[in-house]
């Protein structure tokens, strides 16, 4: 085991770098030790100007995804060891402006958040009184991977339409709608194909499957994708041969 | 600086938060609402909670066994009011959360499925698999996002609340992405800004747990109730603190020491059966476990590790079917985090920091006696968590007094005049003041780390599961040193943009306050009660001590406690009970 290993950290502050450098940092080596805690060490002891963003440590709040080596990674969950001898890249996210340092904005993403709808649609709420909406463990199953997803951007960075169309709706924004679509109490679906049938939606994909590769809880946003241009398709034809059809 | 307005002003993002600002929302549509949080609202610590959340929905069970089971566990401090309207607003609160999407785990016929909690006598912890937390929070979040009449002011850090003669009338706080100062005006301000376990070493908290709302409401006159009252979670992963839920061992998960045996039939909590019992042996409450670890460990049958001694939590006999339907974040992070599989292999796990039982002293309707000023979630203290929390009751608590805060604080600012103006002057101070002190220093020789790993290491050595008087009184004078050494900070940053080292300076000033608080109030209770074991004072005393400790800030920084009595309603303090 060697004793330290280097990180080649991507800097950018605005009010004096042009672009973003890169800064070198040795660090102690320690088999237990993730990529963000070599960054944390970096800002407690040697260098506290460094910024990023981090807080759970424990792979569920989506805060400290960063391009590790090239690859969009959680840095709480990328270990110092699977990058041995080094030197080891961090930089931030692809395909988002970056604000400082290791740390991108994502006001955007927000934005596409909330244009899919992500609640429940329903054509008819019940008062509380009379229960719970009944839901099998098998209605369950149908969306709730789709449920899994921390916002944590990856599958953003991942995704080559994303850096060629910055309008692009985007894998997580999809997944989401699709989750909702899914689920056995919502009567939304048809709301959110409207929203997303436009060029920035869906269309936009070209299945290149990036997104469901990197994402660290095994949600399937380029299947959700694929579904959606199905649905989309089969409503486009519907109404060219049913226009009298309600839709 | 820039300034806004707004009726009810949220600080936080998380469970308690979103449905404080949903509840606004609701009942008061004409109201304005803004949401200001330092980190996006998804990214908020309720997002780790694992195992679920108690509300009375089964038949068999009731209202009143819930309240008893919380006020026993609590070791008679909670407020019994408080608990019989929070057991008997839960089951609405539960299903208003499934009607908006939460995706509950369900019986074979569609209805809610519970599970057993630690220190309940009946079945009754809702939960979506073991990521009850996510689920609730992410629910929460896209919810909130239906309403066009919440604001949200994301990343943006609260360094001081705008008072006015006693009244709550806004706040300021830094832009993170600009580090434009923020004056924003409010006729009500809820904080909902969670616990503060980051004063200790090893916690299951996110490194935004640094108890600001706590700091900030201190500051500004109001009281913090119950602060020596902090949850040790037996059942943590050494080195990362990462929480292994409870959800394992309601599953039927065994604590084995280092002979295998499973100890906690020699500490009054029951005799082992194959199945887990209620209110029985794996399913005690937490803080008698964690005290049964201290004892184990005394009696040297934990077993060494690199990170302290632990014990070993066996969910084996579950069967990777089980695991993998009720328990499957604990399955991911194993694998990732402690490099085992749980299917195949004993859990390593020791007793960590986990809960604040401790808070803002709020009446049941979230209320601080300070008008305008309001708190719901951990960073609040109703009281219904007393000296114990039960596991499951936390969850709930955020989406009962998260609305009840809701709503109590928009029928106020409904009936308000617009804030006075003049408040804003009390920002241009404070701009002065974090310029001077921190942006614009230079010279300063301490470290934030430094004294950040001091400061947990005196918490940990003094105010740990056993306590005693001299170690309390060590800390206070460690303590004070500190707080001397923390105007001495060096800063390497000096940017407007996105400047964590400024936030993590702030942060660290908080809790040291709160440290102080922890310490004395935990120093003036002499007894031993729940969470709170004198090894100098072993036994409760009701007698001195069925009492509520307030702690306020005094004229030189530090705290006076005053005490407050607690309220009996239907249940006279008796005897703690488990396995028999």
């Amino acid at each position: 085991m060697p004793p330290t290993v280097m990180l080649e950290v991507s800097r950018y502050r605005p009010e004096r770098d042009d672009k973003p450098v890169f800064q070198t940092y040795e660090v102690p080596f320690r088999d237990d030790w993730v990529v963000l805690d070599a960054l944390n060490h970096i800002k407690d002891q040697l260098d506290g100007s460094l910024s990023f963003r981090w807080s759970c440590r424990m792979g569920v709040c989506g805060s400290c995804g960063m391009m590790v080596n090239g690859r969009p990674k959680l840095t709480c969950a990328a270990f110092l060891s699977d990058y041995l001898p080094g030197p080891i890249r961090v930089e931030p996210l692809n395909y988002f402006p970056i604000m400082r340092d290791l740390i991108v904005d994502i006001t955007a993403f927000l934005e596409k958040l909330k244009k899919v709808k992500p609640w429940i649609v329903r054509d008819e709420v019940w008062p509380l009184d009379k229960g719970e909406y009944r839901q099998t463990p098998e209605q369950l199953d149908v969306y709730k991977q789709f449920s899994q997803c921390i916002n944590c951007m990856l599958c953003y960075a991942a995704c080559p339409v994303v850096g060629l169309e910055p309008g692009f709706v985007g894998p997580a924004a999809i997944a989401l709608a699709q989750r909702y679509n899914l689920d056995s109490r919502d009567d939304g679906a048809k709301q959110r194909m409207k929203i997303l049938s436009d060029h920035a939606g869906i269309w936009g994909c070209t299945f290149v499957g990036e997104c469901t590769q990197v994402c660290p809880k095994h949600v399937d946003p380029a299947g959700a994708i694929q579904q959606y241009k199905l649905a989309g398709a089969l409503d486009t034809l519907q109404s060219f041969l049913l226009p009298w059809s309600a839709r | 600086m820039d300034t806004f307005s707004c009726d009810v002003l949220v600080v936080g993002g998380g469970g308690a938060g979103l449905r404080a600002a949903i509840a606004v929302a609701e009942t008061y549509p004409n109201l304005s609402v803004t949401v200001i949080s330092k980190v996006y609202p998804m990214r908020s610590h309720t997002v780790s909670a694992e195992g679920g959340a108690a509300a009375v929905i089964k038949s068999g069970d009731s209202l009143d066994e819930h309240a008893y089971d919380t006020i026993s566990g609590g070791d008679w401090m909670c407020d019994q009011d408080a608990v019989e309207a929070f057991v008997r607003e839960a089951p609405d609160e539960m299903l208003q959360l499934e009607h908006w999407g939460c995706p509950w785990s369900r019986e074979p016929d569609g209805h809610i499925a519970v599970r057993p909690f630690g220190g309940m006598k009946n079945q009754r912890t809702w939960f979506a698999a073991d990521k009850t937390g996510f689920h609730m929070l992410h629910t929460l979040f896209q919810t909130s996002l239906k309403y066009d009449g919440i604001r949200r002011h994301d990343e943006c850090f609260v360094t001081k609340l705008l008072m006015d003669d006693g009244r709550c009338q806004g706040l300021v706080a830094i832009e993170q992405a600009t580090g434009k100062i923020q004056a924003i005006t409010a006729k009500a301000v809820i904080l909902c800004t969670g616990g503060c376990g980051k004063i200790f070493p090893f916690t299951t908290n996110a490194s935004i747990k640094n108890g600001d709302g706590m700091a900030l409401a201190y500051r500004a006159g109001a009281a913090l109730k119950d602060m020596e009252f902090v949850q040790y979670h037996p059942t943590g992963l050494p080195f990362t603190g990462i929480l292994i839920t409870e959800a394992t061992r309601a599953e039927g998960g065994w604590l084995l020491n280092k002979d295998g045996y499973r100890y906690l039939q020699d500490y009054d909590l029951g005799t082992p059966q194959p199945k887990p019992v209620l209110r029985s042996m794996e399913l005690g409450p937490r803080d008698r476990l964690s005290q049964a670890f201290m004892k184990e460990q005394e009696k040297g049958r934990t077993i060494k590790g690199p990170y302290g001694d632990y014990v070993h939590l066996d969910i084996r006999h579950l069967g990777a079917q089980v695991i993998d339907t009720k328990l499957p974040f604990v399955r991911e992070l194993c694998l990732k985090y402690a490099g085992l599989d749980p299917v195949k292999e004993m859990i390593p796990v020791r007793p960590v920091v986990h809960y604040m039982m401790g808070g803002i002293h709020t009446d049941i309707h979230g209320a601080t006696p300070m008008p305008g000023l309001y708190a719901a979630g951990e960073a609040a203290c109703v009281s219904i968590n007393g000296a114990n929390r039960l596991g499951s009751n936390s969850l709930t608590e955020l989406l009962v007094f998260g609305a009840r805060s809701g709503k109590a604080a928009a029928a106020f600012a409904s009936g308000q005049r617009a804030p006075n103006p003049s408040v804003l002057a009390q920002a241009q101070d404070e701009q002065r003041r974090l310029e001077g002190h921190f942006l614009h220093k230079t010279g300063g020789t301490e470290r934030i780390a430094t004294l950040r790993v001091a400061m947990q290491d005196i918490m940990e050595q003094s105010a740990g599961i056993y306590r005693d008087a001299s170690a309390l009184r060590q800390a206070v004078t460690k303590l004070g040193q500190l707080q001397e050494r923390f105007h001495n900070l060096a800063l390497d940053d000096h940017s407007y943009t996105f400047n964590t080292e400024l936030t993590s300076a702030l942060e660290l000033s908080y809790m040291l306050d709160l440290a102080q608080v922890i310490i004395a109030s935990a120093l003036q209770r002499q007894e031993s009660r729940g969470s709170h074991q004198r090894n100098d004072y072993p036994g409760r005393d009701d007698g001195k001590f069925l009492a509520h400790s307030v702690a306020y800030r005094a004229q030189d920084g530090s705290p006076r406690i005053e005490y407050l009595p607690v309220k009996i309603t239907r249940w006279p303090p008796g005897q703690r009970v488990y396995g028999r």
